[in-house]
This record gives structure tokens, sequence and C-alpha cells, in this order.
């Protein structure tokens, strides 16, 4: 590759992080003032500012790369959903709590994962970032660890939901192991990761975690994927109307 | 979920190295592990601490306002238990 491609590569690279972060950043702040108790309300938030911290960082490296004047912003709140390239499991509505710690736990240790690869990474904005992300992560990891123990071994309808929510996510967690040919480049450049080598530490941690929360890892029956070509659940259009409404009917407001 | 079915702890933090821990409010949590993330949470977002420490509010035996009479009354007239009520002979005039 030409050292122009690598610097568009990794421009859509850093966008697509930042659009996973935010994603999923958003959903995380759905929680806030609807939470189970305010202790976890500002701990979910907490995690919540976290993400959306991580994808103004990508995104602000990726509007550097681009150099055509947009900011940060303008990659969150005035692209369309086809634009959006977040991995489909970020998008999924927050369901209960259970859902959404199901969801934290399997994001969370691939994160475990991810990030000190991208932490190597020749780019050393992307390996700066990834570095700060890494004790976010191990933080929220504890967390989730501790609430799938908690509600899988806790009463019976909170190991129902936790099964149930473990159930309509696992087909989604397939998409953050794959790399279409940009990925797999920009590993190979010794940008990005080579994600499909993670899955094998990723499941052995996921079931371990699973079991000992007397849950049970599922098959590998189902997959859903299409979020890296922009294909989206039909969640994330009404969460873009949420989470952009404001920057479009006032541009540029600041507080 | 409401928090009737959580403890409530009381929270200690450490500003710096060097200082005491200070209370600095209660949370609910299920178990200590638990409340040691919330008061992380809750109290430490601003970086306000290097240190946490939570106790479970029922173990925290406290003084009752009907025992102050009993308790601190007897030492309002006892000034020879202040350093200030002794005269500094010469020799040590310095200290």
């Amino acid at each position: 590759m030409s050292d122009f491609d690598l610097k568009t590569a990794t421009q859509e690279y850093a966008t697509r992080l930042g659009d996973d972060s935010v994603v999923l950043g958003h959903r995380l702040s759905e929680w806030t003032s609807n939470a189970p108790f305010l202790e976890e309300d500002i701990a979910l938030s907490n995690v919540a500012l976290d993400y959306i911290g991580r994808a103004r960082m990508y995104y602000s490296y990726a509007a550097e790369l681009a150099g055509n004047g947009k900011t940060e912003d303008d990659l969150a709140y005035t692209r369309d959903m086809r634009e959006f390239r977040n991995l489909l499991i970020h998008e999924l509505p927050r369901g209960d709590f259970a859902y959404t710690m199901v969801r934290q736990l399997f994001v969370d240790v691939f994160n475990t994962y991810y990030l000190p690869e991208l932490a190597k990474s020749s780019d050393s904005t992307l390996a700066g970032i990834a570095q700060k992300g890494i004790k976010e992560t191990r933080y929220h990891l504890r967390r989730s660890h501790e609430w799938a123990l908690r509600l899988g071994d806790g009463t019976e309808e909170s190991h129902k939901r936790m099964q149930r929510a473990i159930e309509s996510l696992w087909g989604y967690t397939h998409e953050l192991f794959d790399a279409d040919p940009l990925e797999v480049q920009l590993a190979d450049a010794g940008v990005g990761v080579h994600n499909a080598a993670l899955r094998p530490a990723w499941l052995e941690q996921v079931s371990e975690i699973l079991t000992e929360a007397s849950l049970t890892v599922p098959k590998d029956d189902w997959a859903v994927r299409g979020g890296r070509i922009g294909y989206h659940t039909e969640n994330l259009g009404h969460m873009l109307n949420d989470m952009q409404f404001l920057h479009r009917a006032y541009p540029g407001c600041q507080w | 979920m409401a928090t009737d079915n959580l403890e409530l702890y009381e929270v200690f933090v450490r500003a710096r190295r060097g200082l005491d821990h200070k209370h600095v409010g209660s949370l609910h949590a299920q178990d200590a592990e638990q409340a040691l993330e919330y008061a992380r949470d809750v109290y430490t977002r601003r970086s306000e601490g290097v240190s946490i420490w939570v106790v479970r509010s029922r173990d925290i035996c406290a003084s009752q306002e009907d025992d102050s009479e009993s308790f601190y009354d007897p030492s309002d007239d006892k000034p020879y238990r202040h350093a200030t009520y002794y005269q500094l002979p010469e020799a040590v005039n310095n200290m």
C-alpha cells in the first residue's frame, strides 16, 4: 500500500472504531436516570462516558487525517445510518438490565484482548487511545463479570433473563472477529489488529465466566453481520434520531 | 429494583498520600466489593482520592445523643487536662 492509501485506510478505521464507541456509549447513556438504583445509575453513566470519550479521540483523529475541515461532531452527528460502520452488537437496544450487562460482558472481554493488540499499533495515536482504553476496560470487565455472577447465580428470574440475553446476543458476537480487506491490510501493515485471532481467547474467557455464573454457552448456530458495510438493524436509525436531533436542529450549538 | 435488599455502606476516601481517610458519604450496595466499586464511581469521579474504605453502616457503633451528658459534660470542669492549663517553667520556655 502506498502512504496515501494507508492514511485513508487509517482514517476509515478510526471512524469505524469511533462509531463502535459512540453507539455503545449512547446506548449506555440511555440508562442515565433509568437504572435500577442510584449507585448503578452513576456507574453505568461513567462507563457510557468512557465510551463517548473514546469515540471523541477516534473521531478527532479521523477528522485530523481527513484534513477537510470536518470535526469530530460532524462525524458523530451529521452522518446518516448507512454511513455508520459500527458492529451491530453495539447498536442493539439496551433491553433489560440483564441484556445490557451481557452485552457489556461480551464487549468488555473482547476489548480485553483487542485493545492490548491495538496498543501495539505502529500508529502512535491509535496505540495511545488503546492504552487509555485498556485501563477503562479492566474496570468495565470487573463490573460486568460480577454482574454476570450475581444475576446468573441469583434468583430464578435473574438467571432466566441472563440466559435469554445470552441467547439473543450470541449471534451478534461473531462479527467482532470479522475483518474486511481494509482491516486485514491494516493489520498486515502493523496498524490494525487481526481480530479473528482473538476469538479463541475471547471464547475461553466468556465460557469460563458464564459457566462460573451457572449459565450456558450457546451453540454457534446463527450469526448476523453487516455493520462494517453499513447494513444495520432497524434500531440504529431510531437511535441516531435521538442522538443527532439536537445537533441537526441547532448546528454547532454549544452549552 | 429498589434498594430495600441492599446494604448501606459508609465511604471513606483518602484524598492524597499522607492524609487520613475521611468520611465522604454513604451508598447502597449488595456486598463490600460492589460498595467499593460504587464508591469509586460515586465519590472519586473527579480524582478525589487515592484510596477508599467502605464499612457496613450497621457495623459502626455510634454514640447516642442521649449519652452526651454522661459522655462529655464531666470533662468540662477538668481544665488540667489541657496543656494550656500548665505554666511552663523558665527552663523549658522555648519548648
